[in-house]
């Protein structure tokens, strides 16, 4: 059965979505769905950064929509965003062939290697606010980053064992190649023509103009600072509600998805107040350990979980 | 003589680790082999991407047999110490062991062990896992289902397989056989990841280098640099260009491919009102392009070189194409960049350093301007600048930090400042200085003349410098973390090289003088002040100006001892100092120079000794009634010269070192003769005393040019 056209992904940008979640689903990925919460990163989703810690086997691929308040330009550039979808592959223990795995999915999106260039540049991850590192590869194509390639090594301060291999697609960007269009805001998103051609300006252009200012400008910074200090005492808060007593016969944690949420909120919060220049340098830091500190604590409770390896 | 092939295959290597690692591998293989009494004949260690790969070529098949002779009981000895000797010996028995005698111990038994040498690919097999388990990567990492274990074998990058073969050229060799964490050597490998993807099996490095040739995959780095490089001009000339070489980079797009194919792209040449320093930072730092320009201009071109890992069934159009795509994206924010940077003039960017902190205890970027170009102002004066340019320069040296383009290519820096400074009208001392202030950056960058960027330079050093010595954040052992000993070294080349005439103990004072009042730095505490910038000049900064002379070929007790006569007016005058010790120099070269030493320690020989057993030092003057009225000739005349030797004293003031040398030059005569004729230990103890003084004297005559005790040879 052949596709119909305007679900090719070189033509469409659901199409590419769609088709990078059949290719995963194929491999044995779940398809989860996006986490319902503001996060920076696709990594920041529990399915990522939670399953990668403890020893249980993980496969998931989703979208994450990744809101970025600094890089809004009030739909100006048009390579920049400050909401913009990531496609994350998580695989744990990675498997061998990780890397001709990702060569595939190359392939299903149409890029033949063949004719395109495709290179595994060194490029270190590291996220300060997870507490988290890993070593892989930017991958070019032609010049241009498309992907991701991450090997955790350690999440939430805890060594990865085993490792899992992260990948993370820039699907505007992506998009914008296959389709050869020169703005994000071009890009056809439903892959029909005419008046029927809904495109990335037409769902997204207002978003950004509005939430630039909002993020520039608007954001209410004295409420942004009272969230991050409740999203930060309600983490700590669930952490120490859900620690079993030291008697019980079950040494269970019972709260690291909720108390995980609020870190994720305080982690936000925090990108808020960057975007509207009312953190200084100093105090960014500390900022930044503060969260690394909530991240911390809910990955050391998400190990005394059920699906952090603990048996039932 | 057989030849040892391995072949480390993993995935893709980080292009600035490939070289070393390269090294790292042979000189652990070999090392451990020459260890282990195994001698060869060459080695050559190969990398890619993908692999490293080693050649050892000439190596034995074997061991060198070793025979042992191990002593045993007498004959005759009781049962029990035959069968443990035999034992030990691994004899099966008495009769395998030879009888010697001794005329003392008469007759004992002696085993004869022959142990034959271990075969080449037993030792290797033992040697490699190790080697490759203990690898000296800068980073690692654990991959798979291994990396459930503690413990589980690291890598740069996930390692897929071995290949290690031993055998001499006309025979098959054999595969050695090791396993490294579940990791099998073999005899199989795999070519070009696109191009020839399937798998190869390998005998010696004699057929596995064209096996793999032939798929597609150049294994020495240098070939591939070649390869690129030659192409690269090529492509150039073609069009009637020239490549714009870069070392670095070619080094780099070397670690990134295993078959290099250059291809040529082009951009608008509306781009080329970009400068050029930005279009090549951008096309190299994200793109890891060449740029190429004019000959007859010496202009950028419109076009770019990169170099793919592919022979594209198309012959390389589509990459292009994708390359252009990305080149232009970035060009246009480069240009966006550059466009809105000139609609703010650097002053008005000066407020936004407010919010950005140079150091905590140090204050902002701000307070940093401040305290430049203010002692810029006062050096301005010494180094012969106009102090209105020096402290404006000083002012927006630091502004184009908080440009765009600088915010993304911090590499820029000041240079950016320097376009922006030029459009906006500025002197060009003034545009010249933002960009120059910086320098040198290292012992090959250029020093510079201009006297504007000159105090701007120095006021940038001296006051970073001074600052982290007050909060006592100085380099240690070899962490340097605000490059400090590159500062200093900038100062003495700054100083030196214009012939600077810069009292630094004064400009530091004033330095700190400036921090301390902006609040930085504690109370400025006089005592405290006195001892932060003597450590500074004395200990950090005569070091360092000992260090870059000796890199200079200046023989280094000179400098001791030239640097540690502070007594006078010039001790903190670096030129001065170097100009005394070239002077030194020149005089110890000659007769009058090597007698007078030698005369000097003969003083000071007899000092130490006499003076330890007085128990006290004979630092007074001499007392020239009692050399008139009871010395000897010899010793009147030494008095004589000895009192007009504060002529030298007098020539170091007036800077004329060669009168200062002449002066001493003239001690010479009249120390040989009174060292002649005269017993310095007269039995009359008045008299002795007062030759001890006359050669003390000698000693201080010798010290106001330098500290001679200090000279060595």
């Amino acid at each position: 059965m052949s596709e119909p056209a305007h679900m090719n992904p070189a033509r469409s940008f659901q199409g590419l979505i769609l088709t990078l979640q059949r290719y995963w689903a194929e491999q044995g990925c779940l398809i989860l769905q996006p986490y319902d919460m503001e996060m920076g990163a696709g990594t920041f989703h529990p399915a990522t950064t939670l399953r990668a810690l403890g020893p249980k086997s993980w496969r998931a691929a989703y979208v994450q929509p990744s809101r970025r308040p600094k890089d809004g330009r009030y739909g100006e550039n048009p390579n920049r965003l400050q909401h913009y979808y990531q496609f994350q592959v998580i695989l744990k223990p990675n498997p061998p062939n990780l890397q001709e795995l990702y060569l595939g999915s190359l392939k299903a999106i149409g890029i033949d290697t063949a004719l395109h260039d495709i290179r595994f540049v060194e490029d270190d991850w590291e996220s300060p606010t997870l507490g988290a590192w890993g070593l892989g590869w930017e991958c070019w194509c032609d010049g241009m980053e498309v992907s991701q390639f991450t090997y955790f090594q350690q999440v939430a301060g805890f060594e990865c064992s085993p490792v899992a291999g992260e990948l993370t697609y820039g699907l505007e960007r992506l998009a914008m190649y296959l389709q050869g269009v020169e703005s994000i805001y071009d890009l056809n998103f439903n892959g029909l023509e005419g008046v029927e051609k809904v495109t990335y300006g037409d769902v997204f252009l207002q978003a950004e103009q509005e939430y630039s200012r909002h993020n520039f400008e608007h954001a209410d910074t004295e409420m942004l600072f009272r969230h991050f200090r409740d999203a930060e005492a309600a983490c700590r808060k669930y952490l120490e509600a859900g620690e079993p007593e030291a008697d019980a016969n079950d040494q269970r944690h019972l709260m690291a998805l909720p108390a995980y949420d609020q870190c994720i909120k305080a982690s936000h919060m925090f990108n808020l107040l960057d975007a509207r220049g009312v953190i200084s340098v100093t105090e960014r830091q500390s900022y930044i350990l503060r969260v690394r500190e909530l991240a911390k604590a809910c990955g050391a409770a998400w190990l005394k979980t059920e699906g952090g390896g603990v048996a039932a | 003589m057989p030849d040892l092939l391995l072949e480390l295959f993993s995935e893709e290597i980080p292009a600035r680790m490939q070289r070393r690692a390269a090294e790292d591998l042979r000189k652990l293989v070999t090392d451990a082999l020459v260890e282990r009494g195994f001698l060869y004949e060459g080695a050559k260690a190969f990398a890619t991407p993908r692999r490293l790969a080693l050649h050892v070529a000439g190596l034995p098949v074997k061991g060198q047999d070793v025979c042992e002779e191990r002593k045993g009981p007498r004959v005759g000895s009781p049962d029990a110490a035959i069968q443990g000797f035999l034992k030990g010996a691994g004899l099966a028995s008495i009769d395998q062991a030879k009888i010697e005698s001794d005329p003392k111990k008469g007759e004992f038994y002696v085993a004869v062990i022959e142990k034959p040498g271990r075969s080449t690919p037993d030792v290797l097999a033992e040697i490699l896992p190790g080697i490759v388990k203990n690898f000296p990567w800068p980073k690692s990492m654990r991959w798979g289902a291994a990396s459930r274990e503690p413990g589980s074998l690291r890598w740069v990058r996930p390692l897929h397989s071995i290949v290690c073969t031993f055998g001499p050229e006309t025979e098959d060799p054999e595969v050695v056989r090791f396993d490294v964490d579940g990791i099998g050597s073999g005899d199989v490998t795999k070519g070009h990841r696109f191009l020839a993807p399937g798998e190869i099996r390998v005998k010696r490095f004699d057929d596995y280098a064209p096996a793999l040739e032939r798929a597609k995959v150049v294994i020495d780095t240098d070939r591939r640099k070649d390869m690129i490089l030659h192409d690269a001009k090529d492509l150039a000339f073609a069009q009637g260009l020239e490549l714009v070489e870069d070392e670095g980079l070619l080094e780099e797009v070397a670690g990134l491919v295993e078959w290099p194919v250059v291809l040529m792209g082009s951009f608008d040449e509306a781009f080329l009102d970009i400068p050029p320093e930005v279009i090549r930072t951008t096309i190299r730092a994200n793109q890891k392009c060449f740029v190429l320009r004019d000959p007859n201009t010496g202009k950028l071109a419109n076009k770019f070189l990169l170099t793919s890992n592919l022979i594209a069934s198309d012959g390389g159009k589509t990459i292009v194409g994708g390359n252009e795509r990305v080149v232009r994206a970035r060009l246009s924010d480069a240009n966006f960049f550059w466009k809105t940077d000139q609609q703010v003039k650097l002053e008005e960017r000066l407020e936004k350093l407010k919010s950005i902190v140079f150091h905590e205890k140090l204050g902002t970027q701000y307070e940093r301007v401040e305290r430049i170009a203010a002692l810029a102002k006062e050096l301005a004066l010494i180094v012969g600048a106009d102090p209105e340019l020096a402290e404006r320069a000083a002012r927006l040296a630091k502004a184009d930090l908080v440009t765009e383009m600088v915010g993304e290519f911090p590499e820029l820096q000041g240079l950016m400042g320097r376009y922006y400074a030029t459009l906006q009208g500025e002197h060009t001392s003034v545009a010249a200085a933002i960009e120059e202030h910086y320098k040198p950056l290292g012992p090959s960058d250029r020093v510079p003349t201009d006297p504007v960027s000159i105090a701007v330079a120095l006021a940038d050093k001296i006051d970073t410098l001074v600052g982290f010595w007050a909060i006592d954040e100085k380099p240690t052992g070899s962490k340097d973390p605000y490059a400090l000993r590159r500062a200093a070294l900038g100062v003495i080349r700054l100083v030196l090289e214009n012939n600077l005439r810069l009292k630094l103990y004064d400009v530091a004072k004033q330095s700190l003088g400036i921090l301390t009042a902006q609040g930085h730095a504690g109370e400025g505490d006089p005592e405290k002040a006195e001892l932060i910038l003597l450590d500074l000049v004395q200990e950090f900064f005569f070091d360092r100006l000992k260090v870059s002379l000796r890199d200079r070929g200046i023989r280094h007790d000179l400098i001791d001892a030239t640097v540690g006569t502070a007594a006078h007016s010039l001790w903190d005058d670096l030129l001065m100092i170097v100009r005394r010790v070239e002077a030194l120099g020149r005089f110890l070269d000659t007769e009058d120079g090597k007698n007078l030493l030698a005369g000097y320690r003969r003083a000071a020989n007899i000092l130490r000794i006499e003076e330890k057993k007085d128990g006290w030092a004979y630092n007074e003057a001499p007392d020239l009634q009692i050399v008139n009225d009871q010395g000897q000739i010899e010793e009147k005349a030494l008095a004589v010269v000895l009192d007009g030797a504060k002529r030298e004293a007098a020539a170091v003031e007036a800077e004329d070192f060669e009168g200062a040398m002449r002066a001493l030059s003239r001690l010479r005569q009249p120390v040989d003769a009174f060292f002649d004729k005269v017993t310095v230990n007269a039995e009359d103890p008045a008299l002795r005393a007062n030759r001890l003084r006359l050669l003390n004297s000698i000693r201080e005559a010798t010290r106001t040019v330098a500290d001679f005790s200090r000279i060595e040879g």
